[in-house]
């Protein structure tokens, strides 16, 4: 089957204007203007399988809303190619357009000052969604969402998470086969969080539709994806499962010892993270971990003993602040 | 087609609503657009009575009916301002509109057609007034009724078009507002608007007649006030589809390049 995203050395590069402070540099960049080149997104190829979902990470400025804004036909690329189910996004040919969706956690798609149930006919005639399969999506999904008092108020009245959830909606309509998520819980809470993600995987598992997603919270990425593109001042750090990206990049585990007994040094066995009187949590290098283990097993009258990757967070912030 | 109409009749009903909801401040703007034409009518009554009752080859009742049919164009011929189009690039958003199958143009034409219904309910009671204070001479004859009901969206359409043109300039700077001030002020000297083009010096006329102003703006006032022949009437609404259709062909290449440059910014 062919995949619905492929990109192929994908190239973005801003010219952005520069100068110095001051009144001086101000008067001669009336004269003078200076830029610099910025690459955004630089040799970017990865391809998306039906269905799937891949978080797509970086910090900020790496590259990834750039690449979301090519594939979804918002920005020409410098170089390289994409085609989104067949087509080249960029030519935002209507055929394209009409099965996929974008979502931008911090945008508004929905008419500001109208409830959202006017913005979802505006989007029934836009997307040329057939009255029955309208009204079926429409109950269905703010059943789901638990918003059916909240769709005649206007957006303007409701909570950032209130407008998500319409967003979302929204968004769905009209039955998307690739959905765009950008940072679609910035700003929400935890609970808020939690429905949005139950939601999504909900319509991936029962429409198929394949997700490329970007978010800063990890437990996003962790419920819905299995599979992660790491990008970093424009390029792809690592493409693979989540799991393989701690493997990857973590260069540590962690050991948490309990026991009466435990030895008043034990920089032997490893960094002590942390020390309560009878427990201790060690950070050992991947290949001493068996060996440490074992000693500690020996050393002391252990009750219990774990041995954990370090938190997804924790390899993220390393892979981030080493490169 | 078929669904271009479809769309069109959701998009205006947009507009509609969304003027609803803010009638109120509808209207306050409305009573804002009355200063201006309150301040011509004022100034030109008093010329044309210290003149014995004449301005060029306008009556004091005729000049009352070129600025009441004036505060119908004004709010007929209201369309997204290039200012729009800076706010939209500078701060990407345009997004929401380039990730839908549908291009921008018809999203914002279909959006002002269905907010002029509001703005024409408040206008009655604002034409009365202005009826009652200023006393216009206005008899109407079908095809002048005719003619008018054509121009005034032929007007409409002229005028969403250029500025649409103009906005597009904010994809290649987002500092565009200098240049937007000066067609604006072109555009209120040479449309009609400050004045009717037959009392500016020949040469003005000369050169209205062959800018797009005047065919949004003075020609359907002159339409309805019985200032043109059955000829002149078809003829102007042939320019103004000549000038819509134009531009509207110099729009659709000018974004073909403008697109390219769109940053997405802010988004």
């Amino acid at each position: 089957m062919e995949h619905p995203v492929r990109v192929d050395g994908l190239r973005k590069v801003f010219k952005v204007p520069v100068r110095d402070a001051g009144l001086r540099q101000s008067v001669k960049s009336l004269f003078k203007r200076e830029f610099r080149e910025v690459k955004a997104v630089d040799d970017v190829s990865f391809s998306l399988e039906p269905g799937e979902i891949v978080g797509f990470l970086g910090p900020n400025g790496a590259g990834k809303t750039t690449t979301i804004k090519m594939l979804t036909g918002l920005l020409f690329p410098d170089g390289g190619d994409a085609r989104v189910l067949g087509y080249q996004p960029w030519k935002r040919q209507k055929e394209l357009l009409r099965r996929i969706a974008l979502v931008m956690g911090q945008r508004n798609n929905l008419a500001w000052d109208l409830p959202a149930t006017d913005s979802f006919q505006l989007n029934q005639a836009i997307y040329r969604i057939a009255p029955a399969d309208f009204e079926k999506r429409k109950t269905e999904f703010v059943e789901l969402l638990e918003v059916e008092d909240l769709v005649t108020k206007p957006i303007r009245n409701l909570s950032l998470g209130e407008r998500m959830k319409m967003e979302i909606v929204g968004a769905l309509l009209h039955a998307p086969e690739i959905l765009f998520l950008d940072e679609p819980t910035i700003g929400l809470d935890v609970s808020m969080q939690k429905k949005l993600r139950q939601f999504l995987l909900d319509y991936n598992a029962r429409a198929g539709a394949t997700i490329l997603l970007t978010s800063h919270y990890m437990a996003d990425v962790v419920a819905l994806a299995e599979r992660v593109i790491v990008i970093h001042r424009g390029k792809i750090l690592y493409d693979g499962g989540l799991s393989g990206l701690t493997g990857r990049f973590s260069t540590h585990k962690t050991i948490g010892v309990t026991a009466n007994d435990l030895p008043a040094d034990l920089s032997r066995y490893g960094e002590t993270i942390e020390r309560t009187p009878d427990k201790v949590v060690l950070r050992v290098p991947r290949a001493g971990v068996s060996a440490a283990a074992a000693a500690l097993l020996q050393a002391a009258t252990v009750t219990d003993l774990t041995i954990e990757d370090p938190p997804i967070e924790d390899v993220i912030d390393r892979v981030f602040r080493e490169e | 087609m078929t669904y271009l109409l479809r769309y069109y009749r959701a998009g205006s009903r947009i507009g509609v609503l969304r003027d609803l909801q803010y009638r109120g401040s509808t209207f306050m703007y409305l009573v804002g657009f009355l200063v201006e034409p309150t301040v011509y009518l004022t100034v030109w009554t008093a010329v044309a009575n210290a003149q014995g009752g004449t301005v060029g080859t306008y009556s004091t009742g005729e000049l009352a009916a070129y600025y009441i049919v004036w505060t119908l164009v004004r709010v007929m011929n209201l369309a997204y301002t290039p200012y729009g189009w800076e706010w939209r690039i500078r701060g990407g958003r345009l997004n929401e509109f380039l990730s839908q199958p549908i291009h921008p143009f018809h999203r914002d034409f279909a959006f002002f057609i269905g907010s002029k219904v509001i703005w024409l309910i408040l206008w009655v009671p604002v034409a009365l007034l202005l009826s009652l204070t200023f006393k216009p001479t206005l008899s109407p004859n079908l095809i002048e009724i005719g003619g008018f009901a054509v121009a005034i969206w032929g007007g409409f359409a002229v005028r969403f078009v250029l500025l649409y043109l103009m906005g597009l300039v904010s994809f290649w700077t987002t500092r565009a507002s200098a240049l937007f001030e000066i067609i604006m002020a072109g555009e209120l000297l040479l449309s009609g608007r400050l004045v009717p083009i037959e009392l500016m010096p020949e040469w003005v006329q000369q050169l209205a007649s062959w800018l797009p102003f005047k065919w949004s703006f003075q020609f359907p006032i002159e339409v309805l006030i019985g200032r043109l022949s059955p000829g002149d009437i078809v003829a102007g609404i042939g320019i103004q589809l000549l000038w819509a259709s134009g531009l509207g062909v110099v729009l659709a290449v000018v974004w073909r390049f403008a697109i390219k440059r769109y940053a997405a910014v802010g988004g």
